[in-house]
């Protein structure tokens, strides 16, 4: 399935791995800080909602 | 109506939403397009061999590494004038983004120069250009997360990539200076002249250059979101302990 | 500003006030140095040029962070910004302070430390001049730097951070200057480049850093 890339396979195949990698970890962490962010901001959200119809 | 209306917070957060799907779904189609195509169906070079499928990676996070801070760059002085925070918060949201763009640029470039120059770190101009560019982003995001009201350091970061923009630029020059390089030339935009880029990498290489400006947009939409919310929420906090 | 210079003087030269260290570093990188690399003459002349000139960065680094700190602790920044001088003029007051205090000594003490470095002879009179042309923007540039981070508790590092990228191309040039100098090749290019970077950082990192100033004094 991978193509013969000769003797650079090294270079490239790692060129390729370190690329994804780097790509990942940083849509991973927008995506994390992303859903966390907006966990919070219901929370505080429905709690101050909830505040404003007891009080 | 103006393009002013998409600086209102409420304004952004509903177009955004609606837009970001579309953008994430042509970043996939293009990204994996791109580097399916680029890492499976192009002939090796006569002289690179293998090594210039990397071009698909290398070229297309170098040139959204520049741009990213030319974004940042003009995102911070539509703050200074404009005040709208969406575009700060859009600066700030670039920024770990441009760094990573940076990285693989060197990461990718060292793993090129290797087979191709015989060392894997060289001090050549543009390779050391990328080196202090990395440093600028790194301060930019330091002084970000170092102040703790929003505003002074929207304002405090805005000043730094203006000023950080004009030392990029001469240490560009000051570093061409220094060394000769041993990087070639672009030549991505010599299609028709001597010594052109081949159409067997030409076209691979503009869908990942796309799907890698798309990826940009993606990811600053969503960072942008983020922010957005961060600052609400921690309004609602700041009201909740006055109340 | 007269009077707010010789302030900025007495309070350096003041037990405590920093004067010396910078000095002092310098002559510890000189020294450092050689001990580290080896003591062959050949490999000292040639890494000399670029060792004097870390060192005299580094040194200038030092003492930053005490340009705006102690005077936005004790409040008198405020004063100085509501005072009718404009608060770039109080900026660049400050920065020339700071030459006077670190840039201009260690420009006189660097040919001593060029002896210990084995710099070649031609070399002197081009580090002398190229540190006299360059530690200014060394000043003014971290000037810029520590009215970004006034207002930080520690910021200390994160100074070193923001500043020393800002740093490139004085040290490119500069290195340059002394390095074709001690060769005896053409070095009045890069000095002419090196006096432009800070003529321009002298013109216009004033308005910038009083600008951040304004913003942390808000």
């Amino acid at each position: 399935m991978i193509p013969d890339l000769g003797r650079y396979a090294v270079a490239v195949l790692s060129s390729y791995g370190a690329t994804i990698v780097l790509v990942a970890a940083v849509v991973a962490l927008t995506l994390w800080q992303g859903r966390r962010v907006k966990r919070q901001l219901q929370e505080v959200e429905a709690r101050q909602g909830k505040a404003k119809t007891n009080g | 109506m103006s393009v002013w209306e998409y600086a209102n917070p409420k304004r952004f957060m509903q177009v955004s939403a609606r837009v970001l799907p579309v953008v994430v779904g042509l970043t996939v189609v293009s990204l994996v397009t791109g580097l399916i195509w680029g890492f499976f169906f192009t002939p090796d070079d006569f002289r690179q061999g293998s090594t210039v499928k990397i071009i698909f990676l290398h070229v297309p996070t170098a040139m959204m590494a520049i741009n990213a801070w030319v974004m940042m760059l003009v995102a911070s002085l539509i703050w200074l004038i404009r005040r709208h925070h969406v575009s700060a918060l859009a600066a700030k949201a670039a920024a770990p983004v441009g760094l990573t763009f940076t990285l693989i640029a060197l990461v990718t470039g060292a793993l090129w120069g290797q087979p191709m120059w015989g060392t894997w770190w060289a001090w050549d101009p543009r390779l050391t250009a990328f080196l202090i560019l990395a440093l600028f982003y790194l301060g930019y995001i330091a002084l970000w997360q170092a102040v703790d009201d929003p505003d002074t350091a929207a304002d405090l970061t805005a000043v730094l990539c203006m000023v950080g923009s004009v030392f990029a630029v001469l240490s560009r020059y000051a570093v061409k200076f220094w060394n000769q390089g041993l990087h070639q030339d672009s030549t991505i935009l010599k299609v028709g002249e001597k010594d052109p880029i081949d159409v067997a990498y030409y076209v691979p290489l503009v869908v990942c250059i796309l799907g890698f400006v798309l990826l940009f947009v993606a990811l600053v939409l969503m960072r942008t979101r983020t922010e957005i919310r961060a600052r609400r929420l921690s309004a609602l906090l700041a009201q909740e302990r006055l109340a | 500003m007269n009077a707010l210079l010789i302030r900025d003087l007495r309070l350096a030269f003041r037990a405590g006030g920093g004067f010396g260290l910078g000095l002092a570093f310098f002559l510890l990188v000189a020294v450092l140095v050689p001990l580290g690399v080896g003591p062959e003459p050949a490999t000292l002349a040639k890494i000399a040029p670029g060792i004097l000139w870390v060192g005299a960065l580094l040194a200038c680094l030092l003492s930053l962070d005490r340009i705006f700190a102690l005077d936005f602790e004790d409040g008198s920044l405020d004063l100085l910004a509501t005072s009718p001088i404009p608060l770039e003029g109080v900026v660049a007051v400050k920065a020339l302070a700071h030459w006077l205090v670190t840039g201009l000594p260690l420009t006189l003490c660097a040919p001593m430390l060029g002896v210990l470095l084995n710099l070649p002879g031609p070399g002197y009179l081009w580090l002398v001049v190229s540190l006299a042309a360059g530690t200014p923007a060394l000043s003014v540039i971290g000037a810029f730097g520590a009215a970004l981070t006034v207002g930080i508790k520690r910021g200390g590092l994160l100074l070193s951070l923001l500043v020393l990228p800002l740093y490139v191309p004085t040290l490119i040039f500069g290195a340059e200057v002394v390095k074709r100098g001690a060769t005896g090749a053409e070095a009045l290019v890069p000095l002419l480049l090196l006096a432009g970077i800070t003529a321009g950082a002298v013109a216009l990192l004033p308005f910038a850093a009083a600008a951040a100033l304004r913003v942390n004094l808000r």
